[in-house]
C-alpha cells in the first residue's frame, strides 16, 4: 500500500481516556506515516476539525467495572458517537474496541481470553474484507503480522449479529490461529457504514522492521488515506 | 501490627534492641513516646537502615564519567547522551509475595515505579528475575502463577512493559521466593529531581491514595521476621498492601506533568515505612524541620491513630514540596488527573541547638497544624543514624566439604536426554507481560538482553540505544560468593554485549538469609568483595541496590542470592542483532577460552581453599544440580582482563550490525546456564536450523558453565579470526549450521522438531500439566 | 429513606464462561465432584436514598441496566431492603 499523493496530512484526534497508555505510541505511528495526530482528553465535548478519530489501547478507568464499561459515558464519547455518526472514520484499538462495543457504536463484546490469561504476542492476521476505513484498498486474503496484547480479547457476539456480520461483509481481520478463543476466528469487525471498525491486535506496534514488524503500517496507511478522503469530501 | 504483648516492652515488641533504645534516648534526651518508637521501629528496621550491610556496601565503586546520580537517592542516574538521562533501580519483594503472591508481586511494582518517577523519569521498562521452588507441587504453581499474574496485571494496567527478568527454580526459594524488580526510566537531564525539602514556609503535600491501615508496620514485620511454617499465611496477611494500577498510572501523569511544569520543589514516593519515612528523608536530605499534621492525612478506614497513619504503607502515595503560591497550579493538575492532594504539612527552618556543629531539622508531628506537638525528634536521626553493626562473620563448616565434592567424578550419561531436560522456553512467563508498550522493544524478554529504543514521551530525539539485564548464579553462590558474584557481574556484561551494547552501570540487589547467622554476613561479605573486583576491573559503577536479608525458612537460609541488573548503550541504533540463532551454512565459533585458566591476579577469585583448577569444571552447574542432583565442587575461575577483551570483541562485532552496517556475525548467544550444549539448542531452535558440531572432547566440555564465552554464527569466519586475533580473544571452530538435527559429534544426535518441541512445552507442561495444552 | 441494595451480575445462559468451567474443573480434585453448573459473575452492595421501595428498586434496576451490566453478554438480579 503506498500513501498516495498527499495534499495535506489527515489530522487523527487520539483520545485519552484517565488509564489510558497507548496514546503517545498512536500518536509517534501515525505520525510516522505521515499524519497529524493529536491528543484528545476525554472530557473534550467536539471533535470539530478532526478527519479521524482513535480509541487507542490501555485500561481507561482501570478497566474496573468492565474493559471500557466506565469510558463510554466520558464527554467525549457523545462527540466520537455524532462524528461516526456523519461517516467519520473511527477506528478503535484494543481498549478502544472495547470501549465502541460498550458504547453500542460496534455489535457484541469482548470476554476474558479462553486461557484467562493476559496475552502479548505476534498474532498473523488475515484480512477479511476491504469495506472498512481501516482496509479500503487492502486485497482480502493479505496476512499481516500483528501483536495483539490484552486480557479480554475474546469476541463474543450472539448468533443472529454473526450472522448479519458475514452477511454484509463487516469482519474486517481474522486470526489465522485463534489466540483467545474470539468467536469465528474475530480479530476486528466493522459497523454497517464501514467507517467504524474495531480491532484487538495493535497496528501501532508494528510499524517499523526494528520492532520486528511493519505489517501494521498497511492498515493504518489506510486509515490515513480514508480520513484524507474524508478531509477532500 | 498486634498491641504489644504485656510481658515484654514495647520497644522490643516493635522489634527495637535495648541498645537501639537507649541510642533513641540520647538522640532525644528524654524516653521517646509510643509514636516516636513506632517511628524509630520501622526507620531504624532493617529494610530501611540497612544497618547489617552497610559497613560492607561502602566498599563497592560507585564513581563513574557518566553517573549523575549514585546510591542513596531513590534511584541511581547516568547520562545516556543526546540530553538524556536514564534512571535505575532494582529492588525485592520477597516476603510479601511468599504470603500472597498476586499482591505482593503488584506491589513490588508499584513501589519501583515510584522510585523512578520520583527522579522526573519516566518509567519505560521493567524486569523481574523471579526464584521459585520446583513447581512440582500445588503451592508452587500457586506462587508462579500468582506472582507472574500481580506483574502482568499490575505493569500491563500502569502502562510500563515488563522486557525481561529471569525465572529459577530450586528447592532452595521452596519456602521463601525471591521476587525482585529492576525499573528503569528516562528523562531529559535537565529535569532531574531530587527527593528533598527546602524553603522554610513551603508546603507538604501528599498525592494519591488515602491512607489507610494496611502494611500498618509492613516494614518490621514482613521485611525483619524470618518465617516458621506456623506464622506463614494467617497471622501476617493482614500487612500485606493492596496495589491500584489505575491509581498509580493517574499518579505518574500527574507528578510527570507537575515536575514538567515546574511546579515542586522536591518530590518522595511514599514507600517502607510510609509517611516516617517520606518526612524525615525529605526533611533529612534538605537539612530542613517539618511540621506534619497527622490529622490532615486523609484516611480511609475511621479510629487510626497517629502511629498507624505515619507507617502505614498504603500504596500509590507521593509527598511533594510545594510554594504556597504554586498551590493552586498544583491542584489544578491533580483535579485534571483525578489525583487527591492534601497539605499535611510545611518546611520550617532548622534550629540551633546546644552541643550540635550545625542547626537540627526537626520533624514535629501535630495533631492540628498548630495543634499538640505528638512527637519530636531530629528528621536526621530516623533517616540516617540508625545504628550500624559489624556483624560476626564466619566461613560455613561444611563449605570445604562441599567444595571437595566435586561432580568431575560424575559418569557421563545420556547428553542427549540430558540436554533435552535442561532446556525451558520462558515465554509462558513472559507472554503474560506487555513487553511492547512506546514502541522501543527491539529485543525483548527471551533474548540474551532488552535492548530499547532510547526513546519515550517527552525526551529528546536520539538514535541511540540502551540494553538492560537481570542475571544471578545462587548455585556457584553457594560454593563460592566471591567468585560466583564476579561471575555473575561478568555475565551481565557479557549478555548486554550479545545485543551490541557496551555496560555503563549497575545495580543490585542482595538476597540473603538471616545475617544474625555470621555464615551469612561471611557470604554477604565475600558477594560485595566478589562484585567489588569485578565492577572495579571492567569500570562498572554500582549506582544503586537493595538489601533484602531474613530470607530464610525454619532456620535455613537460602543460598546468597546477589542479583546484578546491569545498563548498557549502544551508540547508534539502527537495526536488529543478530540474535539467538543463525543461518545455515554459517559457521559456528566458540568465542572465548575453551578450557578454565586458572584464577589470575585479575580474577575474583581463589576464595580460600579453591583447590586447582579443572580445565571443564562442573561445580554448581545447572548439569551438576539438575541433571545429577550433586550441589558440591568448585566453580569455573573468573579473568576479569580476559573477559573485557572477550566482551569488548563481541559488543563490538555486534554493534556493527545494530548501527545497521551489516556486520559479521550472522547469531549470537552467551555459554551460561547448561553449557554450550544449551547455548547450541536455544540457537538451533531460534533458527529453525540445526548444526553439526564436532571436536568437543566430552559431556564435561558439553556441559561446563566457564564464563566469558560466546557461541557466534558468521558467514566469514576468517575476519571473525582476525578480529579476534588482533583483541587477543581465542576462538575455537565448533561446526556448521545446517539441516534439520542437532549433532554434537559423538555425544547428541536429535532432531530440531524433538528439541523445539521440548524447549517450547517444558515449563507449560511443568505449570500446568499436559493436559492443559489441549484445552 | 435509605435502602440497601445487592445487584447480581452474570454472564447470560449460553454464553461461554472460562472462569466458570475452570472453576469447575478444579472441584474434583478437592473432592467436589458433586458440584456442577459453576457460573462466574460479580456482585456490588450499595445504598441508596429513595422515597420508598418501589422508588429505591427502579434506581436500582436503571443502575444494574446501564452500568453495571453489559446487556451484551450479561444478566442481573437485584435485592433492595430498607437499611
Amino acid at each position: 500500500m503506498a500513501g498516495g499523493a498527499r495534499v495535506t496530512a489527515a489530522r487523527v484526534g487520539v483520545v485519552v481516556f484517565p488509564g489510558t497508555n497507548c496514546e503517545h505510541d498512536a500518536v509517534s505511528a501515525l505520525t510516522s506515516l505521515g499524519g497529524q495526530a493529536e491528543l484528545v482528553w476525554h472530557t473534550a465535548e467536539r471533535l470539530e476539525g478532526f478527519d479521524a478519530v482513535v480509541l487507542p489501547g490501555g485500561f481507561a478507568h482501570g478497566d474496573y467495572l468492565r474493559p471500557g464499561a466506565i469510558a463510554r459515558f466520558a464527554p467525549v464519547m457523545g462527540a466520537v458517537s455524532r462524528f461516526a455518526a456523519a461517516g467519520g472514520p473511527v477506528v478503535g484499538i484494543c481498549n478502544g474496541f472495547q470501549v465502541l462495543t460498550e458504547a453500542g457504536l460496534l455489535p457484541g463484546a469482548l470476554q476474558k481470553n479462553a486461557a484467562l490469561r493476559f496475552l502479548c504476542a505476534p498474532a498473523a492476521l488475515r484480512v477479511t474484507s476491504s469495506r472498512s476505513v481501516l482496509t479500503a484498498g487492502v486485497p482480502v486474503g493479505t496476512e499481516l503480522m500483528v501483536p495483539i496484547n490484552h486480557f479480554s480479547g475474546s469476541y463474543v457476539c450472539d448468533a443472529a449479529t454473526l450472522e448479519e456480520l458475514r452477511a454484509e461483509d463487516r469482519i474486517v481481520l481474522r486470526y489465522v490461529e485463534n489466540p483467545n478463543g474470539s468467536v469465528d476466528d474475530i480479530a476486528a469487525v466493522a459497523n454497517a457504514a464501514g467507517n467504524v471498525v474495531g480491532l484487538m491486535p495493535h497496528p501501532e506496534r508494528a510499524v517499523s522492521e526494528l520492532l520486528g514488524s511493519a505489517d501494521g503500517a498497511v492498515l493504518l496507511r489506510a486509515l490515513l488515506a480514508s480520513a484524507a478522503g474524508e478531509r477532500a469530501a | 501490627m498486634a498491641e504489644p504483648h504485656q510481658h515484654q516492652p514495647v520497644h522490643r515488641a516493635l522489634g527495637l534492641t535495648d541498645d537501639e533504645l537507649t541510642a533513641i534516648e540520647a538522640v532525644l534526651g528524654r524516653e521517646p513516646n509510643h509514636l516516636e518508637l513506632a517511628m524509630y521501629s520501622v526507620m531504624w528496621s532493617e529494610h530501611c537502615s540497612y544497618k547489617s550491610s552497610r559497613v560492607h556496601l561502602r566498599r563497592l565503586p560507585t564513581e563513574g564519567a557518566r553517573v549523575l546520580v549514585g546510591p542513596g537517592e531513590n534511584a541511581g542516574v547516568v547520562d545516556a547522551g543526546d540530553g538524556i538521562a536514564v534512571a535505575i533501580r532494582i529492588e525485592s519483594h520477597n516476603h510479601p509475595s511468599a504470603i500472597e503472591p498476586h499482591q505482593g508481586a503488584a506491589t513490588g511494582v508499584g513501589g519501583i515505579l515510584r522510585d523512578i518517577f520520583t527522579m522526573g523519569a519516566r518509567p519505560l521498562a521493567v524486569m523481574d528475575p523471579l526464584f521459585f521452588g520446583p513447581p512440582d507441587d500445588a503451592r508452587q504453581r500457586w506462587l508462579v502463577e500468582g506472582v507472574v499474574a500481580g506483574i502482568s496485571s499490575y505493569g500491563n494496567s500502569v502502562g510500563v512493559p515488563t522486557v525481561g527478568g529471569e525465572l529459577t527454580f530450586d528447592p532452595g526459594y521452596a519456602q521463601n521466593p525471591l521476587v525482585n524488580v529492576l525499573c528503569l526510566g528516562a528523562l531529559p537531564v535537565e529535569r532531574l529531581v531530587l527527593g528533598r525539602a527546602s524553603g522554610t514556609g513551603n508546603l507538604a503535600v501528599l498525592l494519591g491514595s488515602r491512607t489507610g491501615r494496611d502494611g500498618i508496620g509492613g516494614v518490621s514485620v514482613l521485611a525483619s521476621a524470618g518465617f516458621s511454617e506456623a506464622a506463614a499465611d494467617d497471622t501476617k496477611r493482614p500487612s500485606v498492601q493492596v496495589g491500584d494500577p489505575f491509581e498509580e498510572k493517574r499518579l505518574i501523569e500527574a507528578c510527570l506533568a507537575l515536575l514538567d511544569e515546574g511546579l515542586v520543589v522536591g518530590i518522595q514516593d511514599l514507600g517502607g515505612a510510609g509517611l516516617a519515612c517520606a518526612t524525615s528523608e525529605t526533611a533529612a536530605r534538605g537539612r530542613v524541620g517539618m511540621d506534619v499534621d497527622v490529622t490532615a492525612v486523609p484516611r480511609r478506614e475511621e479510629g487510626m491513630t497517629p502511629w498507624e497513619v505515619m507507617t502505614s504503607e498504603s500504596q500509590e502515595r507521593m509527598l511533594a514540596i510545594v510554594t504556597p503560591d504554586n498551590w493552586p497550579a498544583v491542584a489544578a493538575v491533580c483535579r485534571k488527573w483525578e489525583v487527591r492532594a492534601t497539605v499535611v504539612g510545611r518546611v520550617t527552618d532548622p534550629v540551633h541547638e546546644p552541643g550540635s556543629v550545625e542547626p537540627v531539622g526537626r520533624l514535629r508531628i501535630r495533631d492540628g497544624i498548630d495543634g499538640a506537638v505528638l512527637a519530636d525528634v531530629p528528621a536526621a536521626s530516623l533517616a540516617d543514624d540508625a545504628p550500624l553493626y559489624r556483624r560476626p562473620l564466619a566461613v560455613p563448616a561444611d563449605l570445604e566439604v562441599r567444595r571437595q565434592d566435586d561432580p568431575g567424578d560424575e559418569p557421563p550419561g545420556d547428553c542427549g536426554a540430558e540436554l533435552l531436560s535442561l532446556l525451558a522456553d520462558p515465554s509462558w512467563v513472559y507472554r503474560q507481560y506487555d513487553h511492547q508498550l512506546f514502541l522501543n522493544t527491539v529485543v525483548g524478554p527471551g533474548g540474551d538482553a532488552a535492548l530499547l529504543r532510547l526513546a519515550g514521551p517527552g525526551l529528546p530525539p536520539s538514535h541511540r540505544g540502551i540494553a538492560v539485564t537481570t542475571d544471578s548464579a545462587p548455585r556457584w553462590c553457594a560454593l563460592d560468593p566471591r567468585t560466583g558474584t564476579a561471575a555473575v557481574v561478568a555475565e551481565a556484561v557479557a549478555n548486554l554485549a550479545c545485543v551490541g551494547a557496551r555496560a555503563v552501570a549497575v545495580v543490585n540487589c542482595l538476597n540473603f538469609g538471616n545475617p544474625e547467622h555470621p555464615e551469612v554476613m561471611w557470604q554477604l561479605s565475600e558477594a560485595i568483595d566478589g562484585m567489588t573486583a569485578a565492577c572495579t576491573a571492567l569500570e562498572l559503577p554500582v549506582i544503586g541496590g537493595n538489601v533484602s536479608l531474613y530470607n530464610e525458612s525454619g532456620g535455613a537460609d537460602i543460598d546468597p542470592t546477589p542479583v546484578i541488573g546491569a545498563l548498557g548503550l549502544v551508540e547508534e541504533l539502527a537495526a536488529r542483532p543478530p540474535g539467538i540463532g543463525w543461518t545455515a551454512g554459517s559457521t559456528v565459533l566458540l568465542v572465548g577460552p575453551r578450557r578454565a585458566g586458572p584464577a589470575t591476579a585479575s580474577a575474583a577469585g581463589p576464595s580460600p581453599g579453591t583447590p586447582a583448577a579443572d580445565p571443564f569444571p562442573l561445580g554448581g552447574s545447572r548439569w551438576a544440580i539438575e541433571c545429577r542432583g550433586h550441589r558440591g565442587g568448585v566453580v569455573a575461575p573468573v579473568d576479569l582482563a580476559a573477559h573485557r577483551r572477550v566482551v569488548d570483541l563481541v559488543a563490538g562485532l555486534v554493534a556493527e550490525t545494530v548501527a545497521g552496517g551489516g556486520g559479521l556475525l550472522t547469531g549470537v548467544h552467551d555459554v551460561a546456564g547448561g553449557g554450550l550444549a544449551v547455548a547450541l539448542a536455544e540457537m538451533a531452535v531460534g533458527a529453525e536450523v540445526g548444526v553439526r558440531i564436532d571436536g568437543v572432547e566430552g559431556h564435561a566440555e558439553l556441559f561446563t558453565e566457564i564464563g566469558s564465552r560466546f557461541v557466534v554464527a558468521t558467514e566469514r569466519p576468517d575476519e571473525v579470526a582476525d578480529r579476534a586475533e588482533a583483541a587477543g580473544v581465542p576462538v575455537t571452530r565448533l561446526g556448521t549450521a545446517g539441516g534439520d538435527r542437532l549433532v554434537v559429534d559423538g555425544l547428541v544426535d536429535l532432531s530440531l522438531a524433538a528439541v523445539a518441541g521440548e524447549w517450547r512445552d517444558a515449563l507449560p507442561h511443568r505449570l500446568e500439566g499436559p493436559a492443559a495444552q489441549e484445552a | 429513606m435509605r435502602f440497601v441494595a445487592r445487584v447480581e451480575v452474570r454472564l447470560r445462559p449460553g454464553i461461554a464462561d472460562p472462569e466458570g468451567a475452570t472453576i469447575e474443573r478444579a472441584l474434583p480434585a478437592l473432592g467436589f465432584d458433586d458440584v456442577h453448573g459453576v457460573r462466574a459473575g460479580r456482585a456490588f452492595r450499595f445504598e441508596v436514598e429513595a422515597a420508598d421501595a418501589a422508588a429505591a428498586e427502579a434506581r436500582v434496576e436503571e443502575l444494574a441496566h446501564r452500568l453495571l451490566a453489559n446487556p451484551v453478554i450479561e444478566d442481573s438480579e437485584w435485592r433492595v431492603v430498607p437499611g
